[in-house]
């Protein structure tokens, strides 16, 4: 009893950071429909700012977090900026081959400056795990959980109910419309791609501290981020945020159950069924934006 | 007329000029992950390759004065680039023996591109039984086999009492075999052996099989992987609050990073070592030691890539005795020479052994196996 209630438990806290990976390609991918394979590079980005300030520099290590998550906007916002809007109204395959360009540069530069050698970045919270009956959790797992819920809520918000948001889902639902009814739509690009590259950084920033940071951390997250959008529905961002959680209880349970040298295969396992099954994804109503 | 006869001078001149600096340097291939998932251990073993290479070159080289070269290929912890890169390291930079390429399956992925070329390798890290058994004879292997490492460590079992014991490794020739020759040794003492399970070697959240574990009445857990994935292991087996007593395998777990990086998580810990440079006294050749750490240090090394470094400065310094006894740089001539070399290491002698296949034999020698304690914090042989 308390192993299925510990696999629960550990579900619930790596199916947040699934969810925000979810939710930051969402954006790019499941709204806007870039295919981003440099996505997982935002994601390392994240962590290495925090390994820069928060270890090398010294700086507190929130405040790291929050100079991640910022400068992985504007990141993105350069991204989009230099990329992407000259690419507007080019075909899927022209952008997914430039992004797949970008992920490349991306990645060698972060060996170049890095270093192969993973890197550990402390963490300011205690060691002793926080314990209920037979389970416990670390408390920088809580930690992580509580800001990603934060960050989820916060983007479904922003889509939902915000003008910005309003002005996001016209804009990806019909663009020359959008325009006529005088949204400024290269600011939308912009806007969208730098928040979904935030929310990559911000898991970036998050997890690394969590597991350990090296140039290649972001190969596996980018294809569990695209799973989990698909998995979710495209476009839907409650639909991203479940599915980040079904895709962690299977591989929970999957390996604590069946096996653990197919954890992965699981959650893949799993996207292949729901294809066959529901093509528009686990959670999408109508093919809809937004 | 004239300035063509010239051009033609000057152009053979560099030719020449070129073949000469060709034929002064002997050029040594080496195939480690210096990027990806153990990107540390094989970033210090060329540090350590590096080190012999400027030992052997400042005594005066080889071959009675030629200078030996390194040319070192990132393998990206990535079979099929090991063998890519063992491809390029052979046809365009033309080395005369190799050595490499860290992992089991690694170094299983290089091993056709040997025969097919006629190129030695000296194997420095993997332990998988595979790699001597395939009939290759062209491998030379310098580390423990996995069945060496638990026959070594079978001596302690009774000591540490155990009963039962669970296994964690990594999901690859590496980490199978040393669960598989692990739990046979085990099994020969009349311990149980449960549960055996495995990680993906990219995979950074094991919490699941460490649930699974946590639920097992095992008294041991061994794990067998390298240090990044291992520091993840200490981190989240503490966070799930398990306390077991923990071995670990294979040589390449940096106790002293883990010790630092983790503090008390890493208490009641046991690591198979092949070289401990904490207690240099207890080496086999405490001189070679001596002076292996003695460079290091003036290199500006990191410190705790010491007790994996070695891998590398023996593998270079067998290689390089061996182009010596050959006479030549003659990769076949190199591979008879191997059969005859007595090297002085940092773990110990270092001479070969047939195993393998009767009439393509693998080379095997007999290296000495440590076990170091992580207590307190603090490093520690253990008290037994």
């Amino acid at each position: 009893m308390d192993q299925l209630l510990q696999h629960l438990l550990n579900a619930l806290i790596l199916g947040s950071t699934y969810a925000l990976l979810g939710i930051g390609l969402t954006f790019i991918f499941g709204i806007m429909r870039v295919v981003n394979f440099a996505h997982g590079e935002l994601y390392t980005f994240g962590a290495y700012m925090v390994y820069l300030f928060s270890v090398l520099l010294g700086v507190n290590f929130l405040l790291s977090i929050v100079i991640a998550i910022v400068l992985g906007i504007m990141l993105g916002a350069l991204l989009e900026w230099v990329l992407l809007s000259r690419l507007r109204g080019a075909d899927i395959d022209t952008t997914m081959l430039v992004m797949i360009g970008a992920w490349i540069i991306m990645q060698n530069a972060e060996q170049l400056i890095w270093s192969g050698v993973a890197k550990s970045i402390p963490m300011p919270f205690p060691e002793e795990p926080l314990s209920v009956g037979g389970v416990s959790v670390a408390w920088s797992r809580v930690f992580v959980f509580a800001v990603a819920i934060l960050l989820i809520v916060g983007s479904q918000t922003l889509i939902q109910r915000t003008r910005l948001g309003k002005a996001m889902r016209a804009t990806f639902q019909d663009r020359d419309t959008a325009s006529l009814m005088g949204i400024n739509i290269n600011m939308i690009y912009l806007a969208t791609f730098a928040l979904g590259s935030g929310l990559a950084a911000a898991a970036g920033a998050l997890l690394g501290p969590i597991f350990i940071v090296m140039p290649t951390m972001g190969n596996l997250a980018v294809v569990k981020a695209f799973a989990i959008v698909i998995l979710g529905g495209l476009g839907n961002m409650k639909g991203a945020a479940l599915g980040g959680f079904v895709l962690a209880l299977v591989e929970e349970l999957g390996a604590g159950y069946i096996s653990s040298g197919y954890r992965d295969a699981m959650g893949f396992l799993l996207i292949i069924l729901v294809l066959m099954v529901k093509p528009t994804g686990l959670f999408a109503r109508t093919e809809r934006i937004g | 007329m004239a300035t063509l006869k010239r051009l033609a001078l000057a152009a053979s001149m560099l030719a020449l000029s070129g073949m000469g600096a060709f034929a002064d340097t002997i050029k040594i291939g080496i195939n480690q992950p210096l990027t990806g998932s153990v990107a540390a251990s094989g970033t210090f073993i060329t540090d350590g390759a590096k080190l012999a290479a400027q030992a052997v070159n400042e005594k005066g080289g080889v071959l009675g004065g030629k200078q030996i070269e390194l040319v070192i290929e990132d393998n990206k912890s990535n079979p099929s680039e090991a063998a890519a890169a063992a491809e390029k390291l052979i046809s365009r930079d033309e080395v005369v023996a190799m050595m490499g390429a860290w992992g089991s399956t690694f170094t299983l992925a290089v091993m056709p591109k040997l025969e097919e070329y006629g190129v030695p390798m000296v194997v420095e890290t993997a332990s998988s039984s595979k790699v001597t058994s395939a009939g290759n004879p062209w491998v030379f292997r310098i580390a423990p086999t996995s069945e060496m490492e638990a026959k070594a460590f079978g001596r302690l079992v009774p000591k540490f009492e155990v009963k039962k014991a669970d296994f964690l490794v990594v999901n690859n020739d590496w980490g199978r075999g040393a669960a598989d020759e692990f739990g046979k040794m085990l099994k020969a003492q009349g311990v149980s052996v449960g549960l055996v399970e495995t990680m993906d070697p990219a995979a950074q959240d094991v919490s699941a099989q460490l649930a699974k574990i946590k639920a097992s009445d095992a008294d041991t857990l061994f794990v067998t992987t390298g240090f990044e994935q291992l520091s993840l292991v200490f981190k989240q087996a503490k966070a799930l609050g398990i306390d077991r007593r923990t071995i670990t395998t294979g040589g390449s777990q940096f106790p002293d990073r883990l010790a630092e990086q983790l503090g008390g998580a890493a208490d009641n810990s046991y690591h198979i070592l092949f070289f401990a440079p904490w207690f240099p006294e207890a080496a086999a050749n405490p001189d070679v030691a001596g002076q292996y750490i003695d460079m290091w240090n003036k290199s500006g090394f990191d410190k705790s890539g010491l007790s994996d470094g070695f891998r590398g400065f023996d593998a270079v310094t067998t290689i390089a005795a061996a182009i010596d006894k050959a006479g030549s740089a003659d990769p076949k001539a190199i591979r008879d020479a191997l059969w005859a070399v007595d090297v002085k290491g940092v773990n110990g002698n270092i001479k070969f052994d047939k195993v393998g296949v009767e009439g393509s034999e693998s080379g095997q020698s007999s290296p000495n196996v440590y076990v170091i304690e992580i207590k307190d914090g603090k490093l520690a042989l253990p008290q037994i």
